[in-house]
């Protein structure tokens, strides 16, 4: 009895060569699909066009959080801008909120938002880190509907 | 009309309060047509009481017990941190009139949002750079909350 035990445990080459193949390198949220990345291109352009940046990062975190891959619902922003000058954090922020209205109120379910002045990206180039999903867009109707419309 | 005398009731009631009837409801009377507010304005009526309420409110995904977004939490670890315990914190996914109500009360487009001293701070990322510059401890202060971080600065000295 011990012995067929110890036949079942033994450990099994890894070695095989079907198991080496390496696995292509697979980053969902990198690939744009067919139809192109429509919304971060409109996000990029229209933040352009209303604040002048001189640096300017949009980065799509969708596949952080709870929605099928290839979504356009969760974006990060950094902008850097002079237009900042003199405008407290809130300010700045709806400034961005505003630029961004029609995204915001159609496909776009969260904006992380970084507003920095040239002198302060300067003193402290860093992009921060958003927290960690907790599931709450599974199953809410909300962000269904948003990507929905994302998708048309 | 019954729908939103309750959905105003469901706002005004506590987080926390947990309330069954164990009589059947009594049908509120139906109010004359002209004497009748759209519920949006209701809605807005009700959110200008409930930022006046407390000191500290927030809107945020699930409850400060069991968060249901990343960046909601992030406000709930912030208050926390700041040993901010009396709050009041509403949850908009138990209400889609109040989640609605609330982006266009605030005029922001996003949950979390964040009142103290029934002004509009921000969200998130507002309220984690004002932690991190020092201005969340100066606005608790202001509210005469002394901030946690404060205090345990003071006694390593």
């Amino acid at each position: 009895m011990l012995a067929r035990v110890l036949l079942c445990a033994r450990p099994v080459s890894t070695n095989l060569p079907v198991l080496t193949r390496r696995l292509a390198q697979f980053t969902p949220h990198m690939d744009p699909g067919p139809g192109g990345r429509p919304v971060e291109t409109a996000i990029r352009t229209k933040l352009t066009d209303a604040l002048e940046p001189e640096h300017l990062e949009v980065h799509n975190e969708s596949h952080m959080h709870a929605v099928p891959p290839g979504s356009e619902s969760h974006f990060r922003v950094l902008v850097v801008s002079p237009r900042f000058d003199g405008h407290s954090l809130i300010q700045r922020h709806r400034l961005v909120n505003e630029a961004l209205r029609e995204e915001l109120s159609s496909c776009v379910h969260a904006l992380a938002i970084q507003a920095k002045t040239p002198t302060q990206w300067g003193s402290n180039p860093s992009v921060a880190k958003s927290p960690p999903c907790m599931g709450g867009s599974k199953g809410d109707r909300t962000v269904e509907e948003k990507l929905a419309a994302g998708r048309e | 009309m019954n729908h939103l005398v309750r959905a105003s009731a469901r706002c005004l009631r506590p987080a926390s309060l947990l309330w069954r009837r164990a009589v059947p409801v009594v049908p509120v009377p139906v109010v004359p047509v002209g004497r009748f507010l759209s519920a949006a304005t209701d809605m807005q009526q009700t959110l200008g009481e409930m930022v006046k309420k407390d000191k500290v409110v927030v809107f945020i995904k699930g409850t400060p017990a069991q968060p249901m977004c990343g960046f909601s939490n992030a406000v709930i670890q912030i208050l926390r941190m700041h040993g901010v315990e009396d709050y009041a914190a509403y949850n908009v996914l138990d209400d889609q009139d109040l989640r609605q109500g609330i982006k266009e009360f605030s005029n922001w487009p996003t949950i979390p949002q964040v009142y103290i001293n029934s002004e509009f701070l921000g969200g998130c990322d507002i309220l984690l750079q004002m932690h991190q510059n020092g201005d969340l401890v100066e606005e608790l202060n202001k509210l005469g909350i002394r901030s946690a971080l404060v205090e345990a600065e003071t006694e390593s000295k």
